[in-house]
This record gives C-alpha cells, sequence and structure tokens, in this order.
C-alpha cells in the first residue's frame, strides 16, 4: 500500500464500535463479575465486601464438586462418540463412489441447527418413563418386560444428556472434518499409491495424521463449548440427586433461582479457571504429541 | 467402527475380484441410512405423537398419524402465545445479525487494510475474547442491564451483536483474501470517502463473506436461550426456546400439547433448511476452515 494515501487513522474509527461494544457488553460485566464474588449480594440490599469468603465456601463446596464432575462425565461420554462417528463419516463421504453425498450431509448436520432447549425437551418426552417412545419401543418388540425408569438412574440419565449432545453435534465435526479431508492434496494419495500402500494404510497413516491440525481445532472448540453445557441439560433436568447438574446449570440456580448472586460470582470465576485448565491442557498434550 | 474396516476392502478394487467391493460397499449404503435414520426417527415420531390424545400416547408406541393436532395445538395456544414468540425471536435474530455483520465486516475491514500502530495488538485482543466462556459476565451483565432499566427490554439482547470476534476474525480472512487494495486506492484517487469506499466498493466483494457470517450468527442467536431467560420476565416479550421451555413445566402431562409446541419451533427450521441446507453446510465448512 501506498503510505501517502494509507489513511491509517481511519482504521481505528473501523474497529471502534467492537471494542466500545465490548469494553460495555463484554469486559464492564466480567470485571463487575469479578467485584461480586468478593462481596455478599442478595439482589436486594448492597453488596457487602465479604473478602475470599465465597471462593472458601466454592472449595469446600461438594455440589461445585459434583456439578464439575458431572460436566466432565457428560462431555467425555459425548465427544468420544462424537469424533470417532465424525470421523468414520466423514472419510466415508469423502470417497467418489458414494451417491447421494450432499443428501447425507445434509441429514447428518441437521441436528445441529435445532434449538438445543427443543431437543431437550423432544428427548426427555421420548424417554419418558411412562409415556415415552424408547419404552414403548422397547416394550413392543419385547426387549424388556417393564418400561424403564430412565431418569430415575445417574448414568442412564447423564448417558441421555451426553447422547443427546452427540447426537446434535456429530454432524458438525463430520462438516469440519470433510473440509479438513478436501484441504488434503490428491497427489499426497497418489504418492501413497505409488509406494503401494492399501487403501487402510491410505487412511490410517496418511488422512489420520493429515487430519491432526482438524482434530486439534475440534478438540478445544469442544473443551470451551462442551464444558459450559447449559441448554438441553437443563430441559432434561438435574437427574436423581443432582447428577446431571452442570456447572452452568449450578450457576444459574445460585444466581438466578436463589438470588445469591455473589456466590453465583465465584462460581462464575471457578468455571472460567476449569475451562481455562481444561483448555490448557488440551493444547499443551496435542503440542507435546506434536514435536 | 465396521464402516472403517469396509474402507480396507474396498481400496484395492482395481486388481481383485468384484464380490468383495460390492459386498462391502453395501455396508457402507447399510451403515449410511442406519445412521441418518438415527438423525431423522426423533423427528418423525415427533410429528406423529403430536398428532394423537394423551391417552393413546400413554398407551401405545405410535407409528402412523392420528387426528389429534389441532386439539393438541389449541390446548397449547391457550396459554402459550407461540406465534409472538416466534415473531420476537424473528425480530431479535433478524436486526441482532444486520449489527453483528455490518460492525464484524467494518472492523475486519479495518484490520486488513489499514496499517495503524496497534493493529497486531489489537487482533490479538480480538482473538483473545473468543476464548473467554460467555457465562463468565452474566452475573455482572444482569446486573448492568439493572442499572440501565433495560432489563425486560430488546436492548441487551440486540446491541452485544456489535462485539463478534469470530465474526471480526471471519471477514478479516474475507477482506485479505478478496479485497484487492488497488479497488481502495482508486476509490481514494477519485476522492471518495473511507466510509463511501466502504459501503460502495467493499462491501459488495465482501457478500459471499457477510451471508456466511449472518447464517451462523442468525442460527446462534435464534437458539440463544440463557440471555432472554435472565433478561425478559413479560410472557409477550418471550422468545421461542424460552417459551418452549416454559411448556414443558406448564404442561407436565399434557404431552400432546408439548409435541405440538416442539414440532412449531422445529418446523421453520426444517423449511429454512431444506430451502438452504447447501448454502448452510458450505458456510459452516468455509467458517471453520478458516477458523
Amino acid at each position: 500500500m501506498n503510505s501517502k494515501l494509507t489513511k491509517y487513522y481511519f482504521g481505528y474509527i473501523f474497529i471502534a464500535p467492537f471494542f466500545i461494544s465490548f469494553a460495555i457488553f463484554g469486559l464492564v460485566p466480567i470485571l463487575y463479575t469479578l467485584y461480586l464474588s468478593f462481596t455478599n449480594w442478595d439482589a436486594f440490599n448492597d453488596p457487602v465486601y465479604n473478602g475470599v469468603g465465597n471462593y472458601t465456601r466454592l472449595l469446600h463446596d461438594t455440589a461445585f464438586y459434583q456439578s464439575i464432575g458431572n460436566t466432565l462425565i457428560i462431555w467425555i461420554f459425548s465427544i468420544v462418540p462424537q469424533l470417532l462417528i465424525a470421523v468414520t463419516l466423514a472419510i466415508i463421504l469423502n470417497e467418489k463412489f458414494i451417491r447421494g453425498k450432499h443428501f447425507f450431509r445434509a441429514v447428518y448436520y441437521f441436528p445441529n441447527i435445532i434449538t438445543p432447549v427443543t431437543l431437550g425437551v423432544l428427548f426427555s418426552l421420548i424417554f419418558d418413563w411412562q409415556t415415552g417412545s424408547i419404552n414403548k419401543l422397547l416394550t413392543t418388540i419385547g426387549l424388556v418386560e417393564d418400561p424403564i425408569n430412565w431418569f430415575n438412574n445417574p448414568w442412564w440419565s447423564r448417558l441421555i444428556v451426553a447422547a443427546v449432545i452427540c447426537w446434535q453435534n456429530f454432524g458438525f465435526n463430520m462438516i469440519v472434518f470433510i473440509a479438513g479431508l478436501q484441504s488434503i492434496p490428491d497427489e499426497v494419495y497418489e504418492a501413497s499409491q505409488v509406494d503401494g500402500a492399501s487403501g487402510w494404510q491410505k487412511t490410517l497413516y496418511v488422512t489420520i495424521p493429515l487430519l491432526r491440525p482438524v482434530f486439534i481445532f475440534t478438540l478445544i472448540t469442544s473443551v470451551i463449548g462442551g464444558l459450559q453445557l447449559f441448554d438441553s441439560p437443563y430441559m432434561i433436568g438435574n437427574g436423581p440427586n443432582n447428577t446431571t447438574r452442570t456447572m452452568i446449570m449450578y450457576l444459574y440456580e445460585t444466581a438466578f433461582k436463589n438470588f445469591n448472586f455473589s456466590y453465583g460470582a465465584a462460581i462464575a470465576y471457578g468455571v472460567f479457571v476449569i475451562v481455562m485448565c481444561f483448555t490448557a491442557v488440551t493444547i499443551w498434550l496435542t503440542r507435546k504429541r506434536e514435536q | 467402527m465396521e464402516s472403517s474396516s469396509t474402507i480396507t476392502n474396498k481400496a484395492p478394487e482395481e486388481n481383485r475380484g468384484k464380490a468383495g467391493p460390492l459386498i462391502a460397499r453395501l455396508l457402507i449404503y447399510l451403515f449410511l441410512i442406519g445412521s441418518a435414520a438415527i438423525c431423522l426417527i426423533p423427528f418423525y415420531s415427533m410429528f406423529i405423537t403430536a398428532t394423537h390424545t394423551n391417552s393413546s400416547i400413554a398407551r401405545q408406541l405410535l407409528l402412523i398419524p392420528g387426528d389429534q393436532l389441532l386439539n393438541n395445538y389449541h390446548r397449547l395456544i391457550e396459554t402459550v402465545p407461540i406465534w409472538r414468540g416466534f415473531a420476537n425471536t424473528t425480530l431479535i435474530s433478524v436486526v441482532s445479525t444486520a449489527l453483528a455483520v455490518y460492525f464484524s465486516a467494518l472492523a475486519g475491514y479495518g484490520f486488513s487494510k489499514y496499517r495503524f500502530s496497534l493493529n497486531n495488538v489489537l487482533f490479538a485482543i480480538v482473538l483473545g475474547t473468543m476464548m473467554i466462556p460467555g457465562q463468565l459476565g452474566i452475573i455482572g451483565f444482569y446486573r448492568l442491564i439493572d442499572s440501565f432499566g433495560w432489563l425486560n427490554t430488546y436492548w441487551p439482547l440486540i446491541l452485544p451483536s456489535i462485539h463478534n470476534a469470530f465474526g471480526v476474525f471471519l471477514m478479516k480472512q474475507f477482506a485479505d483474501s478478496s479485497v484487492p487494495s488497488e479497488i481502495i486506492e482508486s476509490g481514494r484517487i477519485d476522492g471518495s470517502g473511507e466510509l463511501y469506499i466502504f459501503h460502495r466498493l467493499v462491501l459488495p466483494l465482501m457478500m459471499p463473506g457477510l451471508a456466511t457470517l449472518a447464517i451462523f450468527t442468525f442460527i446462534g442467536k435464534w437458539n440463544d436461550f440463557l440471555n432472554p431467560l435472565i433478561i425478559l420476565f413479560d410472557n409477550e416479550l418471550q422468545t421461542l426456546p424460552v417459551m418452549i421451555a416454559g411448556v414443558k413445566s406448564q404442561f407436565t402431562a399434557d404431552f400432546g400439547a408439548q409435541y405440538v409446541g416442539i414440532v412449531i419451533s422445529i418446523i421453520p427450521i426444517l423449511i429454512v433448511f431444506s430451502v438452504m441446507s447447501k448454502r448452510i453446510i458450505s458456510s459452516v465448512a468455509a467458517g471453520a476452515v478458516k477458523g
């Protein structure tokens, strides 16, 4: 660019709306939440300084630890099958001989754009103990004699929440993997063909290693997104003894149902620290293996 | 998993007999069709169940449509202004999307074409904001909006769309690759102002990028749940996802009405998706590759 003609200061004007909006609606609330986490505030009286009281309470709060455990269990049960199914389908749909590629891609992707709340309600109805279609199906084909009370069992509840999230998101990851596969140049495959690689070997030694960056991308985005699960688990409910209550559900209940805003603020920062730790660990693990 | 092993058999088809690949292809198609069925059956079950009385929903597995759709619908409409929620969500989503697309394009273009001194630092900050979990500042946000007197209005749901870090990132990529600096230079030689150049010369060139971002933002806003849940109290102002959540608690034993509510929230998405699925999927792929 010609420096005489570059009206560089205009750049600041163009990016200003972003930063003004972020300052007001992003940064101020974050700092204000931090301040509130050091106070006692019930939304009716003024906040009173409370030091690290909320954080001490958080460190001894078994309900909080339980919600961390629940979130991690649900996340792992959803992310592992999700990535496996996504990568398998992506590799299949990337084969030249498959017909109706667009149809399959569209069908697999469709659940991803449905409102998570709606899916939560839908699956809580489908898995309903007495009236849900799943129990009707199982009893009709004779697989079980009595309907299973899914949401009365912690592990069934967690598995169903994980399954809903897996079901909703594998299509998105599949699209990402297909985009990754299409960016692998044909020459690489031709070269491996010359070297005498079989189809299986090509997949294992050429495709999968070259998909690494895409894998890392999906893993990191799913850590950040997956640890903030709220909408669909909230619709399915807390589960027996709160065994499907996620971290954000606990935050929401504390702040907006029990009106303990200052303790909610401490939970928000606790969640933040945990998400950051897991993101850092994921990045570190993937980096380390690369060397 | 069976599918990945079938790929093995498929590849050396050039040098082996035809029977192996044929069976392998059959298995691959079975796997694809099975997965598609798992994606679609919950929706089918939802449509069917919505057309039956509560007593038949409770009694048996339903496979064919009934004639109770309108009755269920009327019971739902009596207490939940679901079409009002539909209109509200549309309004919020359209305005937010317009804001997000315009201001992201503005900032992305600013970062791409103006060499101001803090360019790299500020862009790194934009990317950094993407790592912050969305719920970190939620309590401070609520309190701030309360002090503005904006609770129970649409401002807090719409205005924060101005800062969309992913959008700025995506738009910078698009401006880098599809807006030639020569066009800006020629506009300046003609004596046009910087904003005029952006509106008349640059925005048209960025159209494909704008469409991609618009699709992402619209889906995200349409599905937004936590923000309207805490900001809006008035039933007449409420958005569709929150109404659907309300249907679940208000109609605990009325399954027919709950199913109709879900159907109403899914049908528009289904229609839009069946018309625009190619566009939406390629946008997702483009967004993921750039990300």
